[in-house]
């Protein structure tokens, strides 16, 4: 429980390496899938953390914004190899995947002319649309049970029309969110339902 | 100047953005194409659809191609550093401090308060691969791959990368 005692697993850097490189390859849709995989490999295979270590530097990683499969490696190597353990974690998770990326669109945009290539492009815009709908979705369900639909739909047409028709930079808006959750007393509205 | 306006688009979105990368794709979104205008709708879409079908973390697939895109490997480098490390400094410096407040109801409104709006945006962004899709590939074709992704997706719980290697045959077929 107590951080300051617990025993400090170390890893060898080319371990490091190798579990997050794995991760990062088998891990499809994003980061907050990637989590089972990360607790694979830090807690079952290499026991760096313990479970309840694990979960609650995940509970952590929650509460700050940023891509979650970027703090959960660059805390778990930090902790387990220092500086280098951290950035050899990290860049292990993403840097193979941000080379491919721009390999296969470098490639893509020098065919743009053709036709069929451009055929292709046009081909995953209704694909992208329905994973992002599909994601508008999960979150607004989400915020529901949370928040509950009342709440919810208020907020985000209020942000709507901030952001959309007054034009309003997102970051404003979201800005003013997080202060206003800081900020006011907490035996406001009582979230949890 | 170029590499502060990177920075910038990509700082703002991850220090703002609960809930993971898939959060942060409509803030980038806002930035890469609504305030900087880097990249049109469309080829947005295509780097997204390309980065869903590829493993590893979404937020800084999107970094890494938009920031070589617009200034080559300088420009990957910054915006990859702009997604990753503020983010993991803050938990790194702030951890003792966030374990013991890891229960309280602030910390914890922070990210639900935040989620309507990441949803409407995301919506949004929907929204406008829609009439992207109209534009480009038309009504009828549009409906049709997106009825079959959705199906695939969400029924069969098909592959993404499957998904999206489907539509990009599809298109070169029957859209060039």
């Amino acid at each position: 429980m107590d951080k300051s005692v617990a025993r400090p697993a170390t890893a060898r850097q080319r371990d490091l390496f190798m579990a997050f490189l794995r991760i990062g390859l088998l891990g499809f849709g994003g980061g907050p899938a990637m989590i089972p995989l990360v607790q694979q490999e830090v807690v079952k295979r290499h026991a760096w953390l313990d479970d309840e270590e694990f979960s609650d530097i995940l509970a952590i990683a929650n509460t700050l914004p940023g891509p979650i499969a970027t703090k959960m490696p660059g805390y778990i190597g930090y902790r387990v190899g220092g500086v280098a353990g951290c950035i050899n974690a990290v860049l292990a998770v993403i840097l193979p995947t941000i080379v491919a990326m721009i390999a296969l669109l470098g490639v893509f945009s020098r065919y743009r002319d053709v036709a069929w290539i451009q055929g292709m492009g046009q081909g995953v815009v209704p694909v992208v649309m329905v994973m992002m709908g599909q994601l508008a979705w999960d979150f607004l369900n989400k915020s529901q049970l949370a928040l509950g639909w009342l709440v919810s739909l208020a907020m985000a047409a209020v942000a709507g029309v901030l952001i959309y028709w007054l034009g309003v930079h997102p970051g404003w808006v979201i800005g003013g969110i997080l202060a206003a959750a800081l900020l006011r007393p907490t035996p406001k509205r009582e979230a949890t339902p | 100047m170029i590499y502060w306006e990177l920075f910038l688009a990509f700082f703002i979105p991850n220090i703002i953005g609960y809930g993971g990368g898939p959060a942060i794709i409509p803030l980038i979104e806002a930035e890469v194409v609504g305030r900087y205008g880097w990249m049109g709708a469309q080829e947005f879409a295509e780097t997204l659809a390309l980065g869903n079908a590829l493993p590893s973390p979404i937020a800084t697939k999107m970094a890494g191609y938009v920031g070589y895109d617009v200034a080559g490997v300088g420009g990957a480098i910054v915006a990859v550093f702009a997604t990753v490390v503020p983010s993991l400094l803050l938990m790194l410096g702030a951890l003792g401090l966030l374990y013991r407040h890891r229960e309280s109801p602030r910390v914890k409104r922070m990210s639900q308060w935040v989620r309507p709006v990441i949803a409407l945006m995301m919506a949004w962004l929907t929204w406008s691969f829609f009439s992207e899709g109209i534009d480009s590939a038309g009504l009828l074709h549009t409906l049709l791959i997106g009825a079959v992704a959705a199906v695939a997706l969400l029924r069969f719980r098909a592959h993404p990368a499957f998904v999206v290697l489907g539509a990009l045959v599809y298109g070169g077929v029957f859209l060039g």
